[in-house]
């Protein structure tokens, strides 16, 4: 190959993983609003991904919308859904939530999986480029966007923190009963963590749709929900810095880990356990967090 | 034909409340979720498989699929679980996937990623009866399933080991300075929900004549709903809900085709169930 090419090569596949780190960063720190800020455990964060993603994709390709409309609906889609699972989910706890997230994922993957309308099985492909004023986004541009959305939602995330909004996550999140004794409407902050953290994750969606241009119900099932987890908690829950360094680690590991081939999952699934073991408040976490972020659950049937 | 369906139904129910039952026992005393327990499943039917090989004899590889995965019980509790006492749910929780990714990968370097058949070979005794046929390896899981779980029953009720298991469940510090060796109490439970999840795993190979890598992974999932169905740590409640998903989705497919797809049902029957009592189908009263 000449040198010009292999040059390009590498630029693009540079710009791929630049983005695909972007997209997880985007994840891990809407993740963090509902499970770091609020305290609610959710493992199906990949579902809202997915509806975001769907959303763009069909209003792109069927309904003939530019990007630019596109991306604000599936933010407002992905949100509208999550603000009716999170007053669904109201009604259950710790454990008993984090598992009806995780069969939330599990129904919308296969909602569709088997919905004709969604593409079915084939997924949905032609997904256009994002275009302003006659200039077609190239990937250059396109890590350029992903980059300006992330660096957005990280000062959002920042802001969020000072608000009074984020005192009272924080409030609901040590101690729900003591925030609720307090005056704090919990109900309400909770399904604003709710909104705003699936809403981001449907902007990513639609971010990921544009950039893949082809998508399928797979993409968006139960184990992307866990590496979006593991990034948040690996990095450490709660903080902004902690949920960007696990999805910039965790995210770039498989093409670290390139060289171990065969052996990259059984790599990978052991450092998780071994990170757990070793710092399990995470790599950036404040450790005066971890016992009161998730207090274990006290005697579930005593008396 | 409802009959053969209610049949096949209840089968294939009874091994989820086998492989939910040593889940919802684990949860009960540790409250991890044990994700890594579809991890043992599998062992159990590859440990079988390498023992029904040498030996050509289902006993044998059954017992052999007991040790080895209560053996690996044993160590998880002990170098795993153990040290993360206290932390948040969600730390043991990924620990726990990580382990089970770390499993299913190290099945796949060892074994190779494709199906091989078990080749379970049982004398002729097929049952039946007004054209309800159960075969052979359907009673043979019938009375593995049914021999453990009344071995399960009996050893919660009516041992000092099983009175401690509550005592733990209930709360550890107490038990503790009530003089009960929690750390026994802790071990002896995994490692006997984890001989629960490695028959179950046989069982299913020599049913479908096929083990392989990530066997477990629909398994794991689906069994987590059934725990919560039952009521999260129930015992009596996840082996009804285990029963009661194997009948509906056996019926669902049978009779509604394959429009819903299978493995979604045990989640939408537990979304529904949750939004209702939110403390799952059997809750305890009391609860909350």
């Amino acid at each position: 190959m000449p040198e010009r090419v292999v040059a390009e090569v590498s630029l693009y596949y540079y710009l791929v993983v630049g983005i695909t780190l972007g997209l997880y960063s985007l994840l891990s720190l809407s993740l963090n609003i509902i499970t770091g800020y609020a305290g609610q455990p959710t493992l199906g964060h990949a579902a809202f991904f997915g509806i975001g993603a769907y959303t763009s994709a069909l209003l792109t390709t069927r309904a003939g919308l530019n990007f630019w409309l596109a991306l604000p609906l599936s933010f407002l889609t992905a949100a509208l859904v999550g603000w009716v699972v999170g007053l669904a989910s109201l009604r259950v706890k710790e454990d008993f939530l984090a598992i009806t997230t995780m069969g939330i994922n599990f129904v919308v993957v296969s909602f569709f999986l088997y919905s004709p309308y969604f593409g079915g099985a084939l997924g949905l492909g032609n997904i256009p480029a994002p275009a302003l004023f006659g200039f077609n986004f190239d990937k250059t541009a396109y890590f350029g966007l992903v980059a300006v959305v992330t660096i957005t939602v990280v000062l959002f995330s920042r802001f969020l923190e000072k608000t009074w909004m984020g005192l009272a996550f924080r409030a609901l999140r040590d101690d729900e009963e003591a925030a609720l004794a307090n005056g704090i409407k919990v109900q309400a902050f909770k399904l604003w963590a709710f909104v705003l953290g699936t809403g981001l994750a449907g902007l990513a969606g639609s971010l990921y749709a544009h950039h893949i241009t082809f998508i399928s119900a797979g993409d968006f099932g139960f184990p992307l929900s866990i590496t979006v987890l593991a990034m948040a908690v690996f990095g450490g829950l709660g903080t902004v810095e902690g949920a960007l360094a696990g999805a910039l680690i965790l995210g770039l590991a498989p093409e670290v880990f390139r060289f171990l081939a065969d052996y990259r999952m059984l790599v990978y699934g052991g450092l998780l356990v071994v990170m757990m073991l070793f710092k399990p408040s995470g790599l950036l976490g404040r450790t005066e967090l971890k016992i009161n972020l998730f207090r274990r659950l006290p005697a579930r049937r005593r008396g | 034909m409802i009959l053969q369906q209610l049949v096949n139904g209840l089968i294939i129910g009874s091994v989820y409340a086998l492989i939910a039952l040593g889940l919802t026992m684990i949860y009960g005393v540790l409250r991890i979720l044990h994700v890594a327990h579809a991890g043992i499943y599998a062992l159990g039917a590859y440990a079988g498989l390498v023992a029904y090989g040498l030996s050509q004899s289902f006993l044998l590889a059954l017992l052999a699929a007991m040790v080895v995965a209560g053996a690996a019980g044993f160590g998880i509790q002990r170098y795993i679980y153990r040290p993360l006492f206290g932390t948040s749910p969600l730390v043991p929780l990924i620990a726990s996937i990580g382990l089970f990714i770390f499993m299913e990968d190290l099945y796949r370097l060892v074994f190779g990623p494709n199906i091989i058949p078990l080749n379970a070979v049982w004398p002729s005794f097929a049952l039946e009866w007004r054209g309800v046929k159960v075969t052979e390896t359907q009673l043979v899981i019938l009375l593995v399933t049914g021999l453990l779980l009344a071995f399960v029953w009996f050893f919660t009720e009516k041992t000092r080991l099983g009175l401690a298991w509550k005592a733990v469940a209930q709360d550890l510090e107490i038990a503790q300075a009530m003089g009960v060796n929690a750390n026994l109490a802790v071990a002896s439970n995994v490692v006997l929900g984890s001989v629960l999840a490695a028959a179950a795993g046989l069982l299913v190979a020599a049913n479908y004549n096929e083990v392989y890598p990530t066997m477990g992974s629909v398994p794991a999932y689906k069994m987590l709903a059934i725990v919560v169905l039952g009521g999260l740590g129930n015992p009596v409640g996840t082996v009804l809900a285990g029963l009661l998903i194997g009948l509906v989705e056996t019926l669902v497919v049978a009779y509604l085709g394959y429009k819903l797809p299978r493995d979604a049902i045990a989640f939408l029957a537990l979304i529904l169930v949750l939004m209702l009592k939110p403390q799952g189908l059997f809750a305890r009263k009391g609860g909350g």
